[in-house]
């Protein structure tokens, strides 16, 4: 599966510190350990730590870049900020994320063409976060629709459905795999799914095992990609398991090291 | 109104796999085969780059064959008692873009041929012509590990390819094969999972994918044909959607598998309703080949040289 990688992100207490002093090689270790677990894309969020987001954005990108080759997905809701990441990179790159307007697809579809990088889109409009599955698979076409009509490729496109805790709303979890499903079934060429997998855990115990569980179960749904814990060995060992038990991958005796080279 | 675009885009690239050196690159070979290359299913260039033609090994035996029957054993009677003759005669007049020389006079049961023998076999072929030399041990572990990495050794810089490496037996052919620059089959039973495993075995000792070559054990017409049809094809579906241990090319062994069919070997007296035994054998061989080869084959080894001519003219008809 295509993993987004999460851990550089200004909200975790070491990558706010590395962004405070500019210490590098906090971001160097955590760019090659995630990559050495498999990750397709790093994850890089300044958080709110930095006064500056565009300069902290531009010099996570850099130094990110400094240690590894590995994507990179620069996330922020802020349109200049990713502007400021886009500048500065070299990697392949993905932008996360767009919202499901219209208007807003106007803008990130062309800038995500320009700069040949991947996109996430939120199922989220105006009215913020649909609670339904109808909504959320209307937004979905909508995106889809503008994909299209800006001549993207598909391939490119990975739409975020927005999980929410589990603890916050238990009918949730259950509408997200209806919505994984008949966003599949709806579109052809069909795009990415994804979801920020570790906001299904937030604030519960047992975050590890509900993550896993999800994800298993979001994967035999249709995800197919996830911005999740990849230094957790046991939750990217739980998707790559499903995903060849849905036949996606070819068996081998070392298929859980083949799934990551 | 806008006709929709159906191409099939595939996420992976089959690894190019270049055999023979020439004198430039630090061989001897006038000319260098490369195979692979493909980011589209076999022959469908509507859909992308399907890649380097198949190419043709002839196989050559390092001990006279036992049991070819006469429509075979006539085009090589008066050499297959002269390996360096029979390659030259392969490459020269049979159209052969490799040759392929089958080691099986190394096999305790059948000649234990030593390795200076061995040795001087290889490089008399080397001498008798310029296309690219595949080498294909007895598939005896304790002989192939004597005998190959000496052949290995004496042919270093001729960017040969050598096998095979199996789940059981790959780690001197590998190290031999890493240390002297030559390509490396890997090879499994009919088996995608051992295949897949047997790339990661390779690659783990720090074998570049660009330059192995997979071999799942080949059927005939008749003789599980349909099995390793579906293998090849499965692999190379998940080699082009991105699974970069079944990205590599793959070679079949027709030429044998054919020609021990008993629809090849039963004369005109044995079976009179099968159709002449004159030309049996080459269409078993031919159909095997053409077969396979929309399966996602990239080197063919071949026997007959009228099936060598039909399968090479069908390539040129698909390509």
């Amino acid at each position: 599966m295509i993993t987004i990688a999460e851990r550089i992100n200004g909200m975790f207490l070491d990558v706010k510190k590395a962004i405070k002093e500019k210490n590098a090689s906090i971001i160097h270790e955590l760019a090659k350990r995630q990559t050495e677990a498999g990750a397709t894309y790093l994850d890089i969020n300044v958080g709110t730590a930095a006064a500056d987001q565009h300069d902290a954005m531009r010099w996570l990108v850099e130094t990110t870049q400094e240690a590894v080759k590995t994507p990179i997905a620069i996330d922020s809701q802020k349109l200049d900020v990713v502007k400021a990441g886009l500048e500065v990179v070299k990697n392949e790159v993905m932008i996360n994320s767009s919202q499901g307007e219209p208007e807003d697809l106007d803008i990130y579809i062309p800038l995500a063409k320009e700069h040949n990088a991947a996109l996430i889109c939120l199922t989220m409009n105006k009215d913020g976060v649909p609670q339904d599955v109808d909504t959320r698979v209307e937004i979905a076409a909508t995106i889809v629709g503008k994909v299209m009509e800006h001549g993207m490729d598909m391939d490119k496109v990975f739409i975020d459905p927005i999980i929410l805790p589990v603890n916050v709303d238990q009918k949730q979890p259950g509408y997200m795999l209806e919505v994984f499903s008949q966003i599949k079934l709806l579109s052809d060429p069909q795009p990415h799914i994804t979801v920020g997998l570790s906001n299904f855990s937030q604030g519960t115990k047992e975050k590890s095992l509900l993550n896993k569980t999800m994800l298993i179960m979001a994967v035999a749904a249709g995800l197919d990609t996830a911005l999740m814990d990849v230094l957790d060995t046991d939750l990217m060992d739980a998707g790559i398991c499903a995903e060849m038990v849905l036949n996606k991958q070819i068996y081998s005796d070392s298929f859980l090291k083949a799934a990551r080279s | 109104m806008e006709i929709a675009n159906v191409v099939e885009k595939c996420a992976g690239v089959v690894q190019e796999v270049t055999i023979g050196a020439t004198k430039e690159e630090g061989g001897t070979r006038r000319k260098t085969v490369t195979i692979g290359g493909a980011n589209s299913l076999p022959f469908m260039d509507f859909d992308g780059n399907p890649g380097h033609k198949p190419a043709i090994a002839i196989d050559v035996y390092d001990i006279p064959p036992e049991d070819w029957p006469e429509p075979l054993l006539k085009h090589y009677e008066d050499v297959v008692n002269n390996p360096a003759n029979w390659a030259k005669r392969c490459a020269e007049e049979y159209g052969a873009d490799l040759i392929c020389l089958k080691l099986d006079g190394i096999h305790p049961d059948r000649g234990n041929k030593s390795a200076d023998e061995t040795v001087s076999t290889v490089k008399s072929i080397l001498e008798a012509v310029d296309i690219p030399l595949i080498i294909w041990g007895c598939e005896n572990n304790e002989r192939d590990n004597e005998i190959l990495p000496k052949v290995s050794e004496a042919t270093k810089g001729e960017k040969c390819l050598i096998g095979g490496a199996t789940q059981e037996n790959y780690k001197t052919i590998t190290a031999v094969c890493l240390a002297d620059g030559h390509n490396l089959i890997t090879q499994a039973p009919v088996d995608i999972n051992i295949g897949k495993q047997i790339n990661i075995l390779v690659t783990d000792l720090g074998f570049p994918t660009d330059r192995i070559v997979m071999f799942q054990t080949t059927g005939a017409l008749g003789y599980g044909i349909e099995y390793c049809y579906s293998i090849h094809e499965r692999g190379r579906i998940a080699g082009l959607s991105g699974d970069r241990q079944m990205a590599t090319p793959v070679i079949c062994d027709v030429g044998h598998e054919s020609w021990r069919a008993k629809e090849s070997k039963a004369s005109d007296s044995e079976a009179p309703q099968w159709g002449s035994f004159a030309d049996r054998g080459i269409m078993w061989e031919a159909i095997t080949a053409v077969t396979l080869i929309q399966s996602g084959v990239d080197i063919i080894r071949m026997y007959h040289p009228e099936a060598v001519s039909i399968v090479k003219e069908h390539i040129e008809k698909l390509t």
